[in-house]
């Protein structure tokens, strides 16, 4: 195990430094360093001044491997192309911490909802609370997240006026945001968990728990979910990746000052220095993430052995 | 009489939500891609006295703001939609059976490392990567191939979106290919000493077919997703070109507390569902009839992304 968790954190840094070549090559191949502004032309020396701002005249493998991450995560001061007043850095601390409070808050509201969800269809099979929990489950993963934001907007926001439709700040406006961004997430971990039930009850072990008498609700909760937690686990990897990117679709709905525009922005500004920064930050981050829940995995299910390959 | 087709049909036939979604999807395909010759025109007729129409007898689905037909321009949109998912799901599944099937028939440190390389892609902001890709390979189709812009920005969605959804499918093909090296007509066929691409591909690839259709309809729902989520944030396919998910955007963003044009969101949304719906259906009956045996470590990871 621990020979594993130093194996996986050693390939770590290979790993980022591969994203990160790979992001600058597809960087390089789109037009344009950026630095023009879409109304008018700039004059020459001015451009010339900012080329040297942002270490345009230095060849591109001195720029994009040294200077840059040097300014970065050294100095701090390297400049974001399209706002000259800020640096990256500053971007990042103000628009990071609200994307992963959203990005946090909706995947633990995923995997409440989803496991409840699960248990609900399986301990009511047959009776409407598991269509209904089956039906929701439809829903939630075939519409796209922005219809169900707003939908939610409309009727509990705007109709109900229960809660403030945008912005960012308090708990009643984190509330709308974080359940649309985990619906489509809940659902999928609903049916992973309904499906995994419904697996164990075809188990020996639950036949045994039922002959010592347990009551079916011991059998459901002690028994058969610690078998259904499994799928779950291995899901989040991935699932961690979706909702924290997904996270860019729902600020957007709900106004929510994240990293949504700014990535946005960049990439349509060819902003090359956010661009590179922003997929570094979430490369750690979901890297980091999955690197957590491999280890989990390994330490919940001992039959696993987790440096073999998967599966 | 029993044969397998027959077999496959009479277990298709058995899923009643699955034999239901294959009509509405072939309705949805006959319907968007007949109007075709039509749509294309009445998509971009503008009538700007009338903007904004809620459904009527004139204007069946409502009309946008600059007054074109929403009918018209969802029948162009779903041909454009489907056509995107099935694009991308075709290359997801190209480069993931070719890849899962190598991975599985080597082996060994091989199948290891590009098991490895599989792991650490799942946990890659793929949204951000598709973003970074269409505008990078957009200009460069568009340099390097004289291709339109319109078609230049479908291409390259259809290739950034397949290029990061074929990672489910490796994972399945590499698990039914372990599965089926160790079966006697593959040692057999060694034996005879056939060369392996040989083998891959004469005798490995035929029996892959099932669980590869079942993933190839379940990518599509996926596909037709992501493209919505890029067309909102304004990087999906450029106006006057529309998909569903960017119509579904559109009236998304077209919504405020004085005007409240429902049908911009609803009817899109609706087609949008209903596809999705349909194919997850049809995906879950292919998977019965085809007898593809569920692995739920893999098939959990196909609504990632």
């Amino acid at each position: 195990m621990l020979r594993y968790a130093l194996r996986r954190l050693a390939t770590f840094p290979l790993l980022l430094a591969l994203i990160y070549g790979s992001a600058v090559l597809l960087i390089m191949a789109a037009p344009g360093e950026g630095l023009e502004s879409g109304e008018r032309e700039l004059p020459p020396e001015v451009l010339a001044a900012k080329r040297v701002a942002y270490n345009y005249d230095q060849p591109w493998w001195q720029r994009y491997f040294w200077t840059w991450p040097k300014r970065l995560m050294w100095d701090g001061d390297l400049p974001a192309h399209q706002y000259e007043d800020w640096t990256v850095v500053e971007i990042l601390r103000s628009a990071l911490p609200v994307s992963l409070q959203l990005g946090l808050l909706a995947l633990c509201l995923a995997v409440l909802l989803g496991l409840t969800g699960g248990v609900v269809a399986v301990a009511f099979r047959g009776r409407w609370l598991e269509h209904l929990s089956v039906g929701l489950c439809l829903v939630g993963i075939s519409l796209p997240t922005f219809v169900i934001g707003a939908a939610l907007l409309i009727v509990v926001g705007l109709w109900l006026r229960a809660v403030p439709v945008g912005g960012w700040g308090r708990p009643a406006q984190a509330l709308l945001p974080a359940i649309t961004l985990a619906l489509p997430y809940a659902a999928y971990i609903a049916r992973l968990t309904r499906a995994a039930l419904l697996d164990a009850y075809a188990e020996d072990f639950i036949r045994t728990a039922r002959a010592k008498g347990l009551s079916e609700t011991r059998v459901l909760l002690d028994h058969a979910l610690p078998h259904a937690l499994l799928p779950v686990l291995s899901y989040l990897g991935p699932a961690s990746a979706a909702i924290f990117t997904g996270s860019f679709v729902v600020e957007k709905v709900f106004s929510v000052p994240g990293m949504g525009t700014h990535v946005v922005e960049s990439i349509h500004n060819r902003d090359q220095s956010l661009i590179l920064a922003t997929v570094m930050v979430y490369a750690v981050l979901l890297a980091g993430f999955n690197l957590l829940v491999d280890l989990l995995y390994g330490l919940v299910d001992p039959r696993i052995r987790v440096g073999a390959p998967s599966a | 009489m029993s044969t397998p087709a027959l077999d496959f049909w009479r277990r298709f036939r058995r899923h009643r939500a699955a034999v239901l979604s294959a009509v509405l999807l072939l309705l949805l395909l006959v319907g968007s891609f007949g109007t075709l010759p039509w749509s294309v025109r009445g998509m971009r007729t503008q009538q700007l006295q009338a903007a904004r129409q809620p459904p009527s007898s004139t204007y069946p689905l409502g009309t946008d703001e600059v007054g074109r037909n929403l009918l018209w321009r969802m029948l162009y949109g779903g041909a454009v939609s489907l056509s995107l998912g099935l694009l991308a799901a075709g290359l997801a599944v190209g480069i993931g059976t070719a890849y899962g099937a190598v991975a599985g028939y080597v082996g060994g440190r091989c199948d290891a490392v590009m098991m490895r390389v599989v792991d650490v892609l799942y946990a890659l902001p793929t949204l951000l990567l598709v973003m970074l890709f269409t505008v990078s390979i957009g200009s460069v189709l568009q340099r390097g191939l004289a291709l339109s812009g319109e078609t230049a920005r479908f291409v390259v969605l259809a290739l950034a979106i397949g290029g990061v959804s074929w990672l489910t499918v490796a994972r399945v093909v590499r698990g039914q290919v372990l599965s089926l090296r160790e079966r006697p007509f593959i040692e057999a066929a060694r034996a005879l000493g056939l060369p392996t691409h040989r083998i891959l591909l004469r005798h490995l690839l035929p029996n892959l077919v099932g669980p590869v259709i079942v993933f190839a309809t379940l990518t599509v729902p996926q596909a037709i997703l992501q493209e919505s989520f890029l067309s909102f944030l304004g990087v999906g396919v450029q106006p006057p070109q529309a998909t569903w998910g960017s119509l579904a955007a559109d009236g998304v963003r077209a919504l405020n507390p004085v005007r409240f044009d429902w049908w911009l969101v609803v009817f899109p949304g609706a087609a949008l569902a209903f596809t999705l719906l349909a194919l997850n259906f049809v995906g879950d009956g292919l998977r019965d009839a085809l007898d593809v045996r569920r692995g739920v470590g893999a098939a959990g990871r196909s609504v990632a992304g």
